[in-house]
C-alpha cells in the first residue's frame, strides 16, 4: 500500500480529492460517478458513509445522506462499495464517518473490514484527539492511517498535538462553519496552511467551502498538499437526479478543469 | 478540557474539532464562576425575585386519597415561564453574561426551554435565536409566539424528523459557524461535556429545596422521588437532593408513547442501546447499524432519542429505577390530577403522575412520594383537547 506521504510526495503538486457520499443517490449510480471521477483525474478519494444526523454537514451533504439512506445504503454495503472502487483502481481512500456507526459495528472490526476493502485512512467527524485513543490504536493495528481536523480556532499548542496524532494528513477546515458551497474562498486558508507547514511535516489538505477551480488554485498556491472538494460536486448529483449521463459528465468535466489548474 | 465529563463510561465530549475551544471556554468559565460570590449572589437574587424560587412543596390531599398513599408535589410549574427550564437558562444566561457573550442560541422541543431562553435573552438584552423542529412549531405554536414576543428569532428546522434532535443538529451547525461571539444555551443534562454538569448544577436547587421542605413538613426524607425523563434535567435536579439518602427510591419515568412494543416511543434508557450521539455516550434509540431513530410521544418535551449520561450511570449502578408511561395513561393522569387538585400539569410531568397512578393500591398508605411537577399544562391544553375532547 502506498502511504499518503508517498502519494503526495510523488505528485509534486497539490492532490485533487473529491468527496462523495457513498450510495448517493443509489449504489450503482454512485459507483459509476466515483469511477468517472477517478477516470477524470482524482488523486485521492474522500468517501462518507451516510448518517441520519450529520452535524458537521450543511444542507447539500445532509440531502445526499438522506438520498443514500433512502436508497438502502448500509454500513456493510458501504464497505462493499469501497471494495468495488479499489477493485476498479488502486487509489487511496480516506473515509469520513460519524462515530456512532463505527461504534455500533465494533470499532476494531470496522477498521479491519475497511482496511480489507482497500481503505487508507479514517476521519471520525465527531471524535477529537482528546478521545482519539478510541480509534488511533485500533486504526494502527488495522494498518490504517489517521486523519484529524484543524480549524481556524485551533490553538497552536493544540494544532501541534493534533499533528502528532495524525499519520495520514491534516484535514484543514478553511472556515468556521459546516460543509457547503461558498462564493469566495476563506481568507484564513493562507495563514492556516503557512502556520501548519511550520508546525509539522504531515501532509496538509484543505476542505470545506472549496467550490471552483480558482479556489483550488489558490489553495495549492498557499502550499497545501491537497484540495478536498465536497458540496460543489455533491450538488451536481442533486441537480441531475433525472439525467445520470449529465450528472456523470458534469462531474467529470469539473474534475478535469480543477485538475488542469493544479497541474 | 479540565475534566473528562464522564459518568462511569457515559458522557464525554464527542464533537467536531471546531467546537472544542468553545466547550473549553464554557467549562473554564463554569468552574471559575460557579462559586464566585458575585455570581452566586446575582443568581440567587434572580432565582428569588425573577423566577420565583423557592417553589412550594405541596401536599396533594385529594390526589393522595385517589392513589392511596401520600403525594407531595414540588411545584416547579409555578416558576416564571411555567417550567423548571428557567433555573437553567438563568444560570447559563448569567454565565454567558459573565463571559462577555452577547448572543444566545438554543434548541427547543416543547418550546419551554426556547421560551425560558428567550425570556433571559430579553432580560439580559442579548440577541437570541431559537431552533425548533417544524413538527414542534406546529404542536407548540403558542410557545413560538411567546418566544417572538420576547424578541427572539425562532428558526424552524424542517430537516430530519422535524423534532428536538433536528433542532439540536441545526443549533450545533449554526454554532460551528458562530462560535466566537455566540453562547449555546443547552436545555438539558445531555450533549457534550460540560453541559450535563452545568445544567445539573443549575437544576440542583429543586432537590436541595425539596429535601429541606420534606424535613420541615414531614420530618424525614420521602420513600420515593419521581420525575419524568426527557433529556433528564428536571429529574437530575430533584434526584440530586436525595443521592445520599440511600433508602429513597429515585424513579425516572420515560415516555412510552404508543407503547414500547409498538416501537413508537422514547423509552431511551429502557429500550435503547449504548452509542454516541450529540457529543455524549449514552443509551440511544437507534438501528442495529447506529442510525438514530425517530421518537414518539404525546409530549414534545420528551421526544428525544438520547438521554443524559448521568441517568445512564444511575441506571447501570441501580441507584435509580426507570419505568415508562404510555400516552393514554398520561392523558388519564392529566385529567385525574387536574380534576382532583385544580392544577394543570405539563404532559411531560403527567408521565410522573401516571407512574403514581399505576401504583394505586400497591403501596402501603403511609408511603410518601415526592413528584417533581416540572411544568404547567397550559401549553398542552390544545393537544389534550384533540385527544380527549371535553364534553
Ligand atoms: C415541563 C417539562 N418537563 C420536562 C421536560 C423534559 O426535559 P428534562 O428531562 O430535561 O427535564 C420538558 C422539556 O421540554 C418540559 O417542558
Amino acid at each position: 500500500m502506498t502511504t499518503y506521504k508517498e502519494t503526495f510526495g510523488k505528485l509534486n503538486r497539490a492532490a485533487l480529492i473529491p468527496f462523495f457520499v457513498i450510495g448517493d443517490p443509489d449504489f450503482e449510480t454512485s459507483l459509476s460517478v466515483v469511477k468517472s471521477a477517478i477516470d477524470a483525474g482524482a488523486d485521492v478519494l474522500e468517501l462518507g458513509i451516510p448518517f441520519s444526523d450529520p452535524i458537521a454537514d450543511g444542507p447539500t451533504i445532509q440531502k445526499a445522506d438522506i438520498r443514500a439512506l433512502n436508497a438502502g445504503m448500509t454500513v456493510r454495503k458501504a464497505l462493499d462499495f469501497i471494495k468495488r472502487v479499489t477493485d476498479y483502481k488502486s487509489i487511496p481512500i480516506g473515509l469520513l464517518v460519524y462515530y456512532n456507526l463505527v461504534y455500533q459495528y465494533g470499532t476494531e472490526k470496522f477498521l479491519k473490514d475497511f482496511k480489507a476493502a482497500g481503505g487508507s485512512s479514517v476521519l471520525v467527524a465527531d471524535l477529537s484527539i482528546d478521545d482519539s485513543d478510541e480509534i488511533a490504536g485500533p486504526a494502527k493495528e488495522a494498518g490504517l492511517e489517521t486523519v484529524f481536523m484543524i480549524t481556524p480556532v485551533t490553538t497552536d499548542e493544540r494544532a501541534e498535538r493534533i499533528a502528532e496524532k495524525t499519520t495520514g494528513f491534516i484535514y484543514t477546515v478553511s472556515l468556521l462553519g459546516v460543509t457547503g458551497e461558498r462564493a469566495s474562498l476563506s481568507n484564513m486558508v493562507k495563514p492556516l496552511v503557512t502556520k501548519l507547514k511550520t508546525l509539522t511535516d504531515v501532509p496538509v489538505c484543505v476542505g470545506f467551502g472549496v467550490s471552483s477551480p480558482q479556489h483550488a488554485k489558490a489553495i495549492a498556491a498557499a502550499g497545501a498538499d491537497g484540495v478536498i472538494i465536497g458540496s460543489r460536486i455533491v450538488k451536481m448529483i442533486e441537480d441531475n437526479l433525472n439525467d445520470k449521463q449529465k450528472m456523470q459528465s458534469e462531474i467529470s468535466v469539473f474534475i478535469t478543469q480543477v485538475k488542469s489548474v493544479l497541474e | 478540557m479540565e475534566n473528562n465529563g464522564r459518568f462511569g463510561d457515559f458522557g464525554g465530549f464527542y464533537v467536531p474539532e471546531v467546537l472544542i475551544p468553545a466547550l473549553e471556554e464554557i467549562e473554564r468559565a463554569f468552574y471559575r464562576f460557579k462559586g464566585d460570590p458575585k455570581f452566586v449572589a446575582q443568581l440567587d437574587e434572580l432565582y428569588t425575585r425573577y423566577a420565583g424560587r423557592p417553589t412550594p412543596l405541596y401536599f396533594a390531599k385529594r390526589f393522595s386519597e385517589y392513589v392511596g398513599f401520600k403525594v407531595y408535589v414540588k411545584r416547579e410549574d409555578l416558576l416564571h415561564g411555567g417550567a423548571h427550564k428557567v433555573n437553567n437558562t438563568l444560570g447559563q444566561g448569567l454565565l454567558a453574561k459573565f463571559m462577555g457573550k452577547t448572543k444566545l442560541i438554543a434548541e427547543t422541543g416543547a418550546g419551554q426551554h426556547g421560551l425560558a431562553t428567550a425570556m433571559i435573552g430579553a432580560l439580559f438584552g442579548m440577541q437570541t435565536k431559537i431552533f425548533m423542529g417544524t413538527v414542534d412549531t406546529r404542536r407548540q405554536s403558542v410557545n413560538v409566539h411567546k418566544m417572538k414576543l420576547c424578541g427572539a428569532e425562532v428558526i424552524p428546522v424542517a430537516g430530519g424528523t422535524g423534532t428536538l434532535k433536528d433542532a439540536i443538529n441545526e443549533a450545533l451547525r449554526y454554532w460551528t459557524a458562530n462560535v466566537i461571539d455566540t453562547f449555546y444555551l443547552f436545555g438539558s443534562v445531555c450533549g457534550p461535556h460540560p453541559y450535563p454538569t452545568v445544567v445539573k448544577h443549575f437544576q440542583m436547587p429543586i432537590g436541595t429545596e425539596a429535601r429541606k421542605q420534606c424535613i420541615e413538613q414531614i420530618g424525614k426524607p420521602p420513600d420515593m422521588v419521581v420525575a419524568c425523563v426527557g433529556g433528564g434535567s428536571n429529574a437530575i435536579g430533584i434526584f440530586s437532593g436525595f443521592f445520599d439518602d440511600k433508602k429513597v427510591r429515585l424513579i425516572g419515568v420515560e415516555a412510552g408513547g404508543e407503547g414500547v412494543q409498538t416501537g413508537k416511543h422514547c423509552a431511551t434508557l429502557l429500550e435503547g442501546k449504548i452509542g454516541v450521539f450529540h457529543g455524549s455516550r449514552s443509551y440511544l434509540l437507534q438501528s442495529d447499524e447506529g442510525q438514530i431513530y425517530e421518537t414518539h410521544s404525546v409530549s414534545a418535551g420528551l421526544d428525544y432519542p438520547a438521554v443524559g449520561p448521568e441517568h445512564c450511570f444511575l441506571k447501570d449502578t441501580q441507584r435509580a429505577e426507570y419505568v415508562t408511561a404510555d400516552d393514554e395513561d398520561v392523558l388519564d393522569a392529566f385529567e385525574i390530577f387536574t380534576k382532583s387538585e385544580g392544577i394543570l400539569p405539563a404532559l411531560e410531568s403527567a408521565h410522573a403522575l401516571a407512574f403514581l397512578i399505576s401504583q394505586k393500591g400497591k403501596l402501603p398508605k403511609d408511603t410518601v412520594a415526592v413528584i417533581n411537577l416540572s411544568g404547567r399544562g397550559d401549553k398542552d391544553v390544545g393537544i389534550v383537547e384533540e385527544h380527549r375532547p371535553v364534553q
